[in-house]
């Protein structure tokens, strides 16, 4: 690939990574927005009213004002879909991170990536190993953005289960929540990663945040409804819907292991995925 | 109304009317219950990890009498707040004593605080709960008027905030009511006894 080509791969990647970052911190995907709804409706507790009257106002408000639902604009994790036509090359990890760049200073974001250390703020988002970017190939070149915040992932836990266990997957997600308690900013969004090796059940469950939320299948059912029974409510104070939904994902691991890992999600589940221009 | 079943509590609450509430606060806010559902105007103070500890060292760069404290780290650009909403809470619940016992006499913030902050609002303040995540809703519910220790950055800094009716829920009041604990009490009796809510 000559020069040329490479800076307007460079810029169209770029660019499309600008406009998921800046798409998922302002309006909420579709199926998420009708969840909400949904939740709202079957609401019988009156704090917990309160509580989804000023989330639908707060989602409005958003997209009227084109500015971030959020304050906490996350820390940006990437995932790239390459077709064959595209080189996988350096210049995708710079394009990304660039994208953040420009969405940190216009959308605008909130600056929140710091060095783990010495806890000094990098001032655009991106630092050693962030954003953090999973490539893999696909039919069509895209980049899909989920702004991660850190109160739903600090209460998220991976736990590495006996084979003899499988049973108890349920009570370490249902676990999970109940320390969490109102912490990850309820109703949340559960993505549960379960197999693989100690680093792949977290991604799988972070994954897992990217399906679709309005469909779960039996399992994900029976795990959503065994939190739901908890009434943690919204934001702690109690209510009929504490996860608006479970998502789980497996991969197969060794016959000694069972990592379990549950990512916490909070009712602004944002994501957003633009199709790369090139 | 500790120990009752949380879920089971609907009804009457939405149709209270809403209290209105202006900064500096004061005895008025002893009559507050654990639901109320409250409007705040007047000032407030942003304030995270950081600033409770640059505080607590080197002193409080505000009168705290009957101020009231928001646990939230705001987007700010051209001298405008973008988005604001609540931090939490209980980050904050070892840092929170020294500004209760200087006369500050409202936290808001998300989640709720623990037994210890519990004890310290008792007789004097109040833990308001904002809904997590309404950033863009409570920035079109204030102006920004300043900063104290912009040094420690856009998410840690103090930033003097002017509210025009910000919609709250008593979370805590100063009789000791905590709508937090109660929902964690009925939660720990739904999961049974083979789940302990400290085992993070």
């Amino acid at each position: 690939m000559h020069r040329g080509e490479t800076e307007r791969l460079r810029e169209a990647l770029a660019a499309a990574t600008y406009r998921a970052m800046r798409e998922a911190v302002i309006y909420l995907p579709a199926d998420v927005k009708q969840a909400i709804l949904h939740a709202r409706a079957s609401e019988t507790h009156a704090v917990a009213e309160g509580e989804y009257e000023n989330i639908a106002k707060n989602i409005a408000a958003a997209e009227r004002l084109g500015v971030p639902l959020c304050q906490d604009t996350g820390v940006p994790v990437v995932y790239l879909t390459l077709p064959r036509r595209v080189p996988f090359s350096p210049v995708l990890f710079d394009a990304v991170a660039e994208g953040i760049r420009r969405a940190t200073a216009e959308v605008p974001l909130r600056p929140n990536v710091v060095d783990p250390i010495t806890r000094h703020n990098t001032g655009d988002n991106t630092g050693t190993g962030i954003p953090a970017v999973h490539v893999r190939p696909g039919v069509r070149f895209t980049v899909t953005v989920l702004p991660k915040g850190a109160g739903a992932e600090n209460v998220s836990r991976v736990v590495m289960l006996l084979p003899s266990q499988v049973e108890k997957i349920e009570e370490i997600v249902v676990g999970t929540m109940l320390a969490a308690e109102g912490r990850p900013c309820p109703p949340v969004v559960l993505g549960v990663g379960i197999g693989g090796t100690f680093d792949s059940a977290p991604a799988l469950a972070k994954e897992a945040l990217l399906q679709p939320i309005d469909r779960m299948d039996v399992f994900e059912q029976k795990l959503c409804d065994a939190v739901n029974r908890l009434g943690i409510g919204p934001m702690g104070l109690g209510g009929n819907t504490t996860a608006l939904a479970v998502k789980v994902k497996t991969a197969a691991c060794h016959t000694a292991s069972l990592p379990v890992a549950v990512n916490v999600q909070c009712w602004a589940n944002r994501h957003a995925t633009v199709e790369v221009d090139w | 109304m500790l120990g009752e079943p949380p879920c089971n509590r609907g009804g009457g609450l939405v149709n209270k009317a809403v209290i209105q509430l202006t900064t500096p606060l004061g005895d008025e806010i002893l009559a507050l219950h654990a639901g109320d559902r409250v409007e705040l105007s007047g000032t407030v103070y942003t304030a995270r990890d950081e600033a409770h500890l640059r505080m607590k060292n080197e002193g409080i760069p505000f009168d705290p009498k009957g101020a009231v404290i928001y646990h939230c780290g705001p987007v700010v650009k051209d001298d405008k707040i973008v988005a604001a909403g609540p931090t939490t809470s209980a980050r904050m619940n070892t840092l929170s004593g020294f500004l209760l016992d200087r006369g500050v006499r409202g936290l808001i913030g998300k989640g709720g605080m623990d037994a210890t902050v519990r004890e310290q609002l008792r007789g004097r303040g109040i833990y308001f709960a904002f809904t997590g995540g309404c950033a863009a809703l409570a920035a079109s519910h204030m102006t920004l008027k300043g900063v104290h220790f912009p040094d420690l950055g856009m998410a840690e800094a103090v930033w003097v905030i002017e509210l025009d009716r910000l919609p709250l829920v008593v979370g805590i009041d100063a009789q000791g009511n905590d709508l937090f604990e109660a929902v964690l009490e009925h939660a720990q009796r739904a999961a049974g006894p083979g789940q302990r809510r400290e085992c993070t």
